[in-house]
């Protein structure tokens, strides 16, 4: 599958993905690492985390376009197409609990957002 | 089960009432109806006749849900009389249709107008008012009449009246008795009716009795009346009553009453238990019921016993009516004439603002009898439950028709009446009917209207309705809130109000001061679409792009697969070739499929999100405009050729469509706005399926409003009539303001109608009188917009800022590899998953 971002732990490394201002505050990016997609989502105060772009429910990738906010405290991105939420740190999907997105550990290294992938 | 054979005859508000009532009660496969209809229509609204005048049409007053006859298998025989009935045989016979046989046979042959045997009472240019074939005629002869007149100053009179008052005659008004509505009104109520009628142009004659009708001198008719006076007129409409349509009972020797009217018993039955008479027609202890809400009870009953159900009996009505003629408010409940022994009354009479009321209470002071109000009615509801359900006076009964002292609450709380209480008389629906579907989920007026059909007739009882679902859900614990979500405990309304009064301009303002937490994909558009309304910053500004929706955040309608479709404005659908062209080599171009939208523009799919950009350069440069597909916005004005071209148009539809799609493009509000202009009454643009729609007529614009097509189709309600253009203009500009300011998130102008307290009287107050006193400020707030309007995708491609944003990938200029696109019909279509597998296959 083209779309999906490699998984395979044995492979992981940490990828530059682009300079930080490049992210809207509150919004994301999508990444191509490798074959992969990421969707970068930067938190008001410059947290940044790191979900598969591709929505399971439309099979779409399009998680990156979605809107973030929160839901009971906990830190969400809505699918733009059927409005799921995703939660941030985990790619766990709110409203079915056998949905599960994959997430990425991401860090600002001199300002520059990177992803292991 | 064998098939009833089910004849009705007449389909009148009553008969077309009881073939819901039988149908929702026994299948298409256990009856067989055919009824006859002597009118070429099917049921309408007489109540309402008079607004036939007032620019509604024949098809606004229709009472017959869409296909009813069709999907019912009911056979509906419009323009046949029926002219005899062999009870022997089970036959009815019609004017045009051979024998039908019957099992059971309805009579809802409905009432005549009496017409006083006076000699010349038939002369030419004498009428009656009954039917809209009547009005017709009535409206004909109107065009060559100065002066009209009626004969009866009772609830019908003063209606015809209203009506020849509407067609631009001279108007009076002849009445036998000492005082107008003499059978509701006592002598005080009388008069101060026929003063306010006088004071809007109307001549009043009591007590004059006419003897002769003989030529005129300079109009066709001289009324000679019994004290020596006479009265010139050119029409004359004979309005003095009804009297029941029983000839057909007669002759088939059914028992009727001395006076007329079929003689019927608790299920309707006749003196033939085949035979059932429902309405105006039937006698029910000696006694006609002359309104419709008595009709409708006969109906539902005589609807039951046909369908072997004998639980409820009619045991008469309340014959309590509240109405308004010709804007002035009149109600008369029970014994007003202190019939009763020993009645005592209280009386409250405003001579200024024209106020009459009276209260009839029993001897003892304790029980309500009835009461007449005049120029006010707002007790009505109050008094009527509280006649109706024998609750005990207050200390002071007084209080119930004095206007409130301060701080003192009046009226009855809604707590207080029986489940048994009748809330709407129109559709028989108790208070116990209500809570119930309360209970049931029905949390809004909208849903309780559909459910139980409470306040779906005249609409009176509805904020009684309101009163009653609030504090049902009170009761049940719902706190009764409309927040908007976690993050704003705030309406849509309040946050928008809290915005433009306090001049917030950004998401974090409003979150910070009215807000917690975050914020989510519920309050972000919202927040964004009321910024927009209120201070029209361009949406791909840094500081309100993430609060969009992503058709907002790329300017373009998001598809399935993550491609995006284009539509550009086509004002009023006018498109040179050239343009065509344009749009036409574009496409070509990134190889969009094109497609034809429902508002009259092109629809161009398959753009990848880097392609936009792209694709917009070239349409700009062209002379396209962004048509806001993507937002909850102005979409389309869609218009009908107009008299330019057509040989029906009477206005150039196609010139004021495209001035009011420039005026308000890109206006951003609650949900998405929908347009349309016709040219003349033909109505080909289908603008009373839009938010406005405008109707072109020989005497201006007529404005409807709140129209809907989609998964819930509305006609739309009429808000004004032979406008003039700027008056429409500002009427929109009105209208629209009001429905951005007060209208909840993602809620459609029907929507927003039916959940409106007061409906639309109140939008047509607030647009059309200014009762708020803001119409120059909706009308300023309005053309700031206007003049703040720029195209947002003209801005896009010249902001380096936000070209950035239109890229799939942050850190590579590739495509996105899972939008794939195979051909079909010689365009392309988006990739099946096992269409899009092969390719996947094959690039891993």
């Amino acid at each position: 599958m083209t779309a999906r971002p490699n998984t395979d732990m044995s492979l992981k490394q940490w990828t530059a993905v682009c300079p930080l201002d490049d992210i809207v505050p509150n919004s994301g990016v999508c990444a191509l690492i490798g074959d992969g997609q990421v969707a970068v989502f930067r938190v008001s105060d410059d947290r940044v985390y790191a979900l598969s772009n591709y929505d399971p429910f439309s099979n779409a990738n399009v998680l990156s376009r979605g809107i973030v906010g929160d839901i009971k405290g906990e830190l969400v991105v809505a699918s733009p197409v059927y409005k799921q939420h995703f939660i941030l740190a985990t790619g766990q999907c709110i409203e079915d609990e056998a949905m599960k997105v994959a997430s990425f550990s991401v860090r600002i290294n001199n300002n520059i957002v990177e992803v292991e992938a | 089960m064998k098939t009833q054979k089910i004849v009705v005859i007449g389909n009148g508000m009553v008969g077309q009432r009881f073939l819901e009532q039988l149908t929702s009660r026994l299948s298409s496969d256990a009856i067989d109806v055919t009824v006859f209809c002597e009118e070429p229509r099917a049921a309408y609204d007489r109540v309402q006749l008079s607004s036939f005048f007032a620019g509604k049409s024949a098809m606004d007053l229709s009472v017959v849900p869409e296909r009813f006859f069709q999907d019912k298998a009911i056979t509906l025989r419009l323009n046949d009389p029926v002219i005899s009935i062999d009870r022997a045989k089970k036959t009815v016979r019609s004017a045009r249709y051979s024998e039908v046989h019957y099992d059971k046979l309805v009579l809802a042959t409905g009432s005549y107008p009496f017409v006083p045997p006076i000699p010349g009472h038939d002369r030419r240019g004498c009428y009656v008012y009954r039917s809209i074939e009547d009005l017709e005629v009535i409206r004909a002869a109107a065009k060559k009449s100065r002066i009209g007149t009626v004969v009866g100053g009772g609830l019908l009179g003063l209606e015809a009246a209203k009506a020849l008052k509407d067609l631009g005659l001279e108007t009076h008004i002849v009445e036998f008795a000492p005082r107008l509505m003499a059978v509701q009104l006592d002598e005080a109520g009388g008069k101060l009716l026929q003063r306010k009628i006088e004071a809007l142009g109307v001549t009043v004659h009591t007590a004059k009795s006419t003897r002769e009708i003989v030529n005129g001198e300079a109009h066709a008719h001289r009324m000679v009346f019994a004290d020596g006076s006479a009265l010139d007129t050119d029409i004359i409409v004979y309005s003095a009553g009804i009297r029941p349509h029983d000839a057909l009972a007669r002759t088939t020797k059914l028992a009727v009453g001395e006076r007329g009217g079929i003689n019927i018993d608790g299920y309707c039955r006749t003196s033939d238990p085949d035979i059932y008479a429902v309405g105006e027609c039937a006698l029910w202890n000696g006694r006609i019921f002359g309104l419709v809400a008595p009709g409708y009870q006969m109906a539902e009953i005589a609807a039951r016993h046909v369908a072997g159900d004998d639980s409820i009996r009619f045991g008469g009505a309340d014959m309590s009516t509240k109405l308004k003629l010709m804007g002035i408010d009149v109600a008369s409940l029970g014994d007003a004439l202190d019939k009763t022994p020993g009645a005592l009354n209280y009386l409250y009479t405003d001579p200024v603002q024209g106020i009459y009321k009276k209260l009839a209470v029993s001897a003892d002071g304790k029980q309500l009898l009835g009461a007449i109000l005049v120029g006010d009615a707002t007790e009505y509801n109050d008094l009527l439950q509280m006649m109706l359900n024998a609750i005990p006076l207050p200390e002071h009964p007084e209080d119930l028709i004095l206007p409130a002292r301060e701080g003192g609450a009046k009226g009855l709380g809604v707590d207080m009446l029986p489940a048994a209480a009748l809330i709407c008389s129109c559709n028989s629906v108790t208070k116990g009917g209500i809570c119930d579907a309360v209970v049931a989920g029905c949390t809004t007026i909208g849903a309780l209207k559909k459910e139980t059909k409470a306040g779906s007739t005249c609409g009176g009882c509805v904020p009684m309705v309101k009163q009653i679902l609030d504090a049902e859900l009170r009761k049940q614990g719902v706190e009764v809130k409309n927040h908007l979500c976690e993050h704003f405990p705030h309406s849509r309304q309040e946050l928008f109000h809290l915005t433009r009064i306090g001049g917030l301009k950004t998401f974090d303002d409003i979150l910070s001061k009215h807000g917690q937490g975050r914020g989510c994909d519920i309050c972000k558009p919202a927040v964004a679409s009321i910024l927009a309304s209120c201070w029209n910053e361009y949406v791909l500004k840094p500081k309100h792009a993430p609060l969009q929706d992503t058709n907002d955040r790329f300017l373009a309608n998001m598809q399935k697969d993550g491609s995006y479709s284009i539509v550009p404005r086509v004002p009023g659908g006018e498109i040179t070739p050239e343009k065509l062209i344009v749009l036409g080599a574009v496409a070509k171009k990134y190889q969009l499929y094109t497609k034809i939208t429902g508002g009259q523009r092109i629809d161009l799919f398959g753009a990848r999100v880097e392609q936009l950009p792209l694709i917009w350069r070239e349409l700009v440069d062209a002379g396209f405009e962004s048509g806001h597909a993507y937002g909850k916005a102005l979409r389309t004005v869609k218009s009908c050729v107009g008299s330019t071209w057509c040989r029906y148009g009477v206005q150039d539809s196609v010139g004021m469509a495209i001035n009011l799609e420039n005026r308000y493009r890109g206006l951003r509000s609650p949900h998405k706005l929908k347009m349309g202009v016709s040219g003349c009454t033909r109505e080909c643009a289908e603008a009373q399926g839009k938010d406005v729609g405008i109707i072109a007529t020989e005497k201006g614009w007529n404005l409807y409003v709140c129209g809907n097509g989609g998964i819930k189709p509305r006609h739309a309600d009429l808000l004004a009539t032979g406008i003039d253009d700027a008056t429409l203009v500002q009427y929109i500009d009105r209208f629209l303001m009001f429905y951005i300011r007060t209208g909840d998130r993602l809620q459609r102008t029907s929507t927003w109608l039916d959940n409106l307290e007061g409906g639309i009287d109140y939008v047509k107050k607030v647009v059309c009188e200014d009762s708020l006193d803001i119409a120059f400020e909706l009308e300023a707030d309005m053309q700031k917009l206007v003049d703040t309007y720029e195209c947002e995708w003209k801005k896009a491609i010249n902001d380096p800022e936000s070209l950035k944003r239109f890229r799939h990938f942050v850190n590579s200029d590739a495509p996105d590899s899972n939008v794939v696109f195979v051909a079909e019909r010689g365009q392309i279509r988006p990739a099946r998953a096992d269409e899009k597998d092969v390719e996947e296959d094959a690039l891993v």
